[in-house]
């Protein structure tokens, strides 16, 4: 442990409440509940034009007339959606913990573990960590060399008020609030998120991610993130971290919009760990997200990579929209399930233009009592020639007592279409961990290199930095799995 | 109209129910009334339920049928018109006429001491004990609306008993014929018991004979005993006004083997529904189903394997070939239960679109509770191999001849499965002359042509 940064810390989080920054004087929550007065007061608070306004009445107003559904392969409990406050400042601090030596030390472990700076432990365990953290000066200079190129990456709100055209544009054309039970919740109450728009022939110069935008980490419950590649640019998105996720909020139904126009290239890489409840199965995250994009362009190219350790019940489907002739998506995805945690999540791959090609790899690990599901469509319209699909899932289970499921739907209605799908389920085989044991590495790290090879066709379209943290992860989330 | 579906058959099974009772047994008609208040509740399947997806039910039963509650014998004598022999092949031959076991047994037509082959209305008031033990005790009725459906109006079909330990060497055969002057519904219940280690071979063709619009249920119940042996092959050829909804429900007990295979070569809409659970160690079952369809034919298999206990093993293997308009579509699920350890599951689903109108939905899915298995699915929709096509010219084949070729090979790979050479000849030639055109429509029995 450093200590040196640990003093300067408590001497300034001290200072801090000595001049009275302190939470009591930003606590802005509306009360529970949801209706259209919610709806009406979270535009005005956030003081919003009259159109954004209307699009959030109409999603409520649809949101009223369903029903939440039921298909997934999942035991949820169910939702009172009025024991929710719709609305909190996202400037307000919350309550965390004063210094290092508060901060769970479960916690700390798992840092160790992931091998996290030391900045970026006491951001994620909720201190206040501005003056610590050289983020101001890495903001700044990250935001000047954006601006240079003419990328925009802001909050939406903020987007909301500097380029309305482009948000009125794009906001609700993939991810219509008619979509689903949740997209309609979240068009009706969605509390911030992130917009990047990058110009024609840009290639944005560096890795995207909320990290990075200071209002990002307290975003609320219903984030909304809309990304426009304008023609021949290229960029690459992070979204979370490694670290382990604290969070207040139980549900979270965020909405992911990705417009991908001629010849760009958008790669959006998730790692997912919110908290997953405990052992036994109590608390946790509800992470229940639509997240879609749009190759709208000819030649276009969207690329979801995802990493699901955490969440106590994870129900989405980062899907492509195949729309531009030439176009090309991919999933690749690696979820790990453990204790009581739920996952049913896959993609769609939607193929409207000719000569469109997808490929989905989809890892499954459950371990634990967990039940695991791959679900996932692959469509391929009628003036759809020469599209081509490639889709695996593969499952790896450990224990006796988890659960690993595939639903893959395939409708094909073009007889040009190729469109495979290959499936295997399997366990780590005692060979395996024995010959591991006999060179001298014990069993449950031996699973974290067996699991972290079956994974790597996944972790190898990661972001370099991610990729390493990801690793450790894998390990981390199975912790305890095995033996 | 969904509502109206549903309401004429509640109406008239109110009205009639004595009637039907008194025109079957007692055996049959003890689960109607659940079967009823499950019609009630179910009401027909629409394609918002998950399991009837592609097929709309509902559409199919709408219009007026004709329903022989009466039980009248329609004046047919089938050996007039068919002789159903598969060349090199003895058979022990048996007809149902629409629902109605046909009495008139064929000569050549003889079973080892003990197996009973006959009218299931006849044999539950013969053996009334035995039809009570097994009747409706797979086909749950508060499952599936039209196992509820069959269940209320079935009043005859097939009972097959092979008593422990015997085996009976020549396959039969059962024929089902549709025959009627208007538009005609037909509610068929055949009942299979095996006992321990006996072995027997069915197969069952199904033949339309009649240019009306014909709806015909079935429901299936497979009981096979430990180490006993089972094939059924289900053949179908009807022409494009059938519809048929067939639900077959099997059990396997411990080390039993059980084939089955289901062709349809010609047909207007159908739904085959199968239910297989693995309840004893060692159980195999091979399921395989092939379809060619064009024109506006409609094929929608519906599988579940269920794997209760451990050391199972399932094959199965489905084939599409889809011309013209044909809508095809597979739902295959395999479910191995917690504790299930060592089950081998293997499932496979390969498709021919040969149009841009055809279409094709598949879903093989896989629902695994435990850790030592070795599960694995896989599904394809695509053409024939260019580089095949492409060798198949340079040695002088034509183009068509080509396509034909290659088209019996994917084919015959789930012909290759039947467990009957002869058969396997017989299907080889009658797959050939489907695809050539030659078997434009249901002649008669295609089978002897």
């Amino acid at each position: 442990m450093q200590i040196e940064p640990n003093k300067y810390v408590k001497e300034l989080t001290q200072e801090k409440y000595k001049y009275g920054f302190t939470t009591d004087i930003h606590t802005d929550i509306i009360e529970k509940g949801l209706n259209e007065e919610v709806v009406r007061l979270i535009s005005s608070k956030k003081g919003e034009p009259d159109w954004l306004l209307e699009f959030r009445l109409k999603a409520f107003r649809y949101w009223q007339t369903l029903e939440m559904p039921e298909w997934a392969h999942l035991n949820i409990p169910e939702i009172d959606y009025q024991a929710i406050s719709y609305y909190a400042d996202p400037t307000r601090k919350k309550e965390g913990p004063k210094s290092v030596d508060d901060i769970d030390p479960e916690l700390l472990r798992t840092f160790d573990k992931l091998g996290i700076p030391l900045e970026e432990r006491l951001a994620l365990s909720g201190m206040a960590v501005d003056a610590v953290m050289d983020s101001v000066s890495v903001k700044t200079t990250f935001k000047e060399t954006l601006m240079e190129k003419g990328i925009i990456f802001c909050s939406i709100s903020e987007a909301v008020r500097e380029h309305p055209d482009l948000v009125r544009k794009y906001l609700g054309s993939v991810v219509g609030y008619r979509d689903n039970f949740f997209a309609a919740l979240n068009s009706a109450v969605f509390s911030d998120g992130s917009f990047v728009y990058i110009p024609k022939g840009v290639r944005c110069p560096m890795e995207l991610s909320t990290y990075f935008r200071i209002n990002a980490a307290n975003t609320g419950q219903f984030e909304r993130t809309l990304i426009i590649a304008d023609d021949d640019s290229y960029v690459s998105y992070l979204e979370g971290c490694t670290a382990p996720m604290r969070d207040e909020n139980q549900l979270h139904a965020a909405i992911v919009e990705i417009v991908v126009l001629d010849r760009a290239e958008v790669k959006y890489s998730t790692v997912q760990n919110w908290y997953p409840g405990d052992a036994e199965g109590k608390g946790g995250v509800y992470n229940f997200v639509t997240k879609r994009g749009n190759c709208k362009g000819i030649g276009s190219k969207l690329s979801w990579t995802q990493v699901e350790t955490g969440s106590a019940i994870t129900w989405k489907y980062p899907s492509c929209i195949l729309t531009g002739d030439n176009s090309t998506a991919e999933f690749y995805s690696v979820a790990v399930t453990n204790n009581f945690q739920q996952a049913d999540t896959g993609t769609k791959m939607i193929h409207l233009g000719k000569n469109t090609r997808s490929t989905i790899v989809s890892k499954g690990i459950s371990a634990g009592r967990s039940q695991n599901s791959y679900r996932g469509l692959v469509r391929v319209s009628e003036r759809a020639d020469n599209a081509r699909n490639y889709s695996q899932c593969d499952s790896l289970l450990l224990g006796s007592r988890c659960g690993a499921h595939t639903f893959p739907y395939m409708d094909i209605h073009n007889e040009t279409a190729v469109v495979e799908h290959e499936a295997t389920t399997s366990k780590i085989s005692e060979d395996q961990i024995f010959y591991c044991n006999q060179r001298g590495i014990p069993t449950e790290d031996a699973v974290g290199l067996i699991v972290n090879g079956y994974a790597k066709e996944v972790l190898n379209k990661l972001p370099m930095e991610f990729a390493v943290e990801a690793q450790k992860l894998l390990s981390v989330s199975l912790e305890g799995s095995v033996g | 109209m969904n509502m109206k579906a549903e309401q004429q058959y509640i109406d008239l099974f109110t009205q009639y129910e004595g009637l039907i009772c008194r025109q079957s047994a007692e055996a049959l008609n003890t689960p109607r009334a659940k079967a009823f208040a499950d019609f009630e509740k179910l009401g027909f399947p629409t394609r918002k339920q998950e399991k009837y997806k592609y097929t709309e039910a509902d559409k199919f039963f709408a219009p007026d049928y004709g329903l022989n509650l009466n039980r009248l014998e329609f004046p047919v004598n089938p050996y007039e018109v068919f002789k159903c022999d598969v060349p090199n092949m003895s058979t022990s031959l048996y007809f149902v006429v629409n629902d109605s076991f046909d009495k008139h047994v064929h000569p050549s037509s003889r079973l080892p001491e003990g197996v009973v082959f006959g009218s299931l209305k006849d044999m539950a008031l013969a053996y009334p004990e035995l039809v009570k033990k097994f009747y409706g005790k797979l086909a749950d009725t508060s499952e599936d609306a039209i196992t509820a459906f069959n269940t209320m109006f079935t009043q005859d079909g097939v009972l097959m008993y092979v008593p422990e330990n015997t085996v009976v060497e020549r396959p039969i055969q059962l024929v089902n014929i549709l025959r009627a002057d208007v538009d005609f519904m037909v509610n068929r219940r055949v009942l299979i018991i095996l006992g321990d280690g006996a072995q027997a071979k069915l197969l069952m063709c199904d033949h339309a004979m009649d240019e009306v619009n014909f709806l015909a249920t079935q429901v299936i119940e497979v009981f096979v005993g430990k180490d006993a042996v089972f094939d059924l092959y289900e053949l179908e050829e009807n022409h494009n006004s059938t519809v048929r909804f067939s639900n077959l429900y099997v059990r396997q007990e411990a080390g039993s083997n059980v084939l089955l295979n289901g062709m349809t070569l010609h047909n207007g809409t159908t739904r085959n529904t199968t239910k297989v659970l693995l309840a004893g160690r060692g159980a195999e079952i091979n399921l395989c189903g092939m379809a060619i369809a064009d024109k506006n034919e409609q094929v929608d298999n519906n599988t579940f394997i269920d794997h209760l206990v451990p050391d199972c093993t399932s094959n199965e293997l489905f084939k599409y070939v889809l011309d013209d308009q044909a809508v095809g579509a597979f739902a295959g699920k395999v479910l191995v239960r917690e504790g299930a350890q060592h089950t081998v599951s293997q499932q496979t689903n390969r498709n021919l679109c040969a149009t841009r109108e055809s279409r094709m939905y598949t879903q093989p899915q896989l629902e695994i509770y435990a850790d030592d298995v070795k599960c694995s699915h896989g599904a394809t929709v695509g053409q024939l191999d260019e580089n095949a096509l492409f060798y198949m010219q340079q040695r002088g084949i034509s183009v068509k001849e080509a396509r034909l070729l290659l088209m019996f090979a994917f084919v015959n790979e789930v012909v290759d499965h039947i467990r009957m050479d002869a058969l396997k000849d017989r299907l080889h030639l009658l797959v050939e002359k489907r695809f050539r055109g030659e078997l434009n429509k249901c002649q008669g029995c295609a089978i002897c042509k």
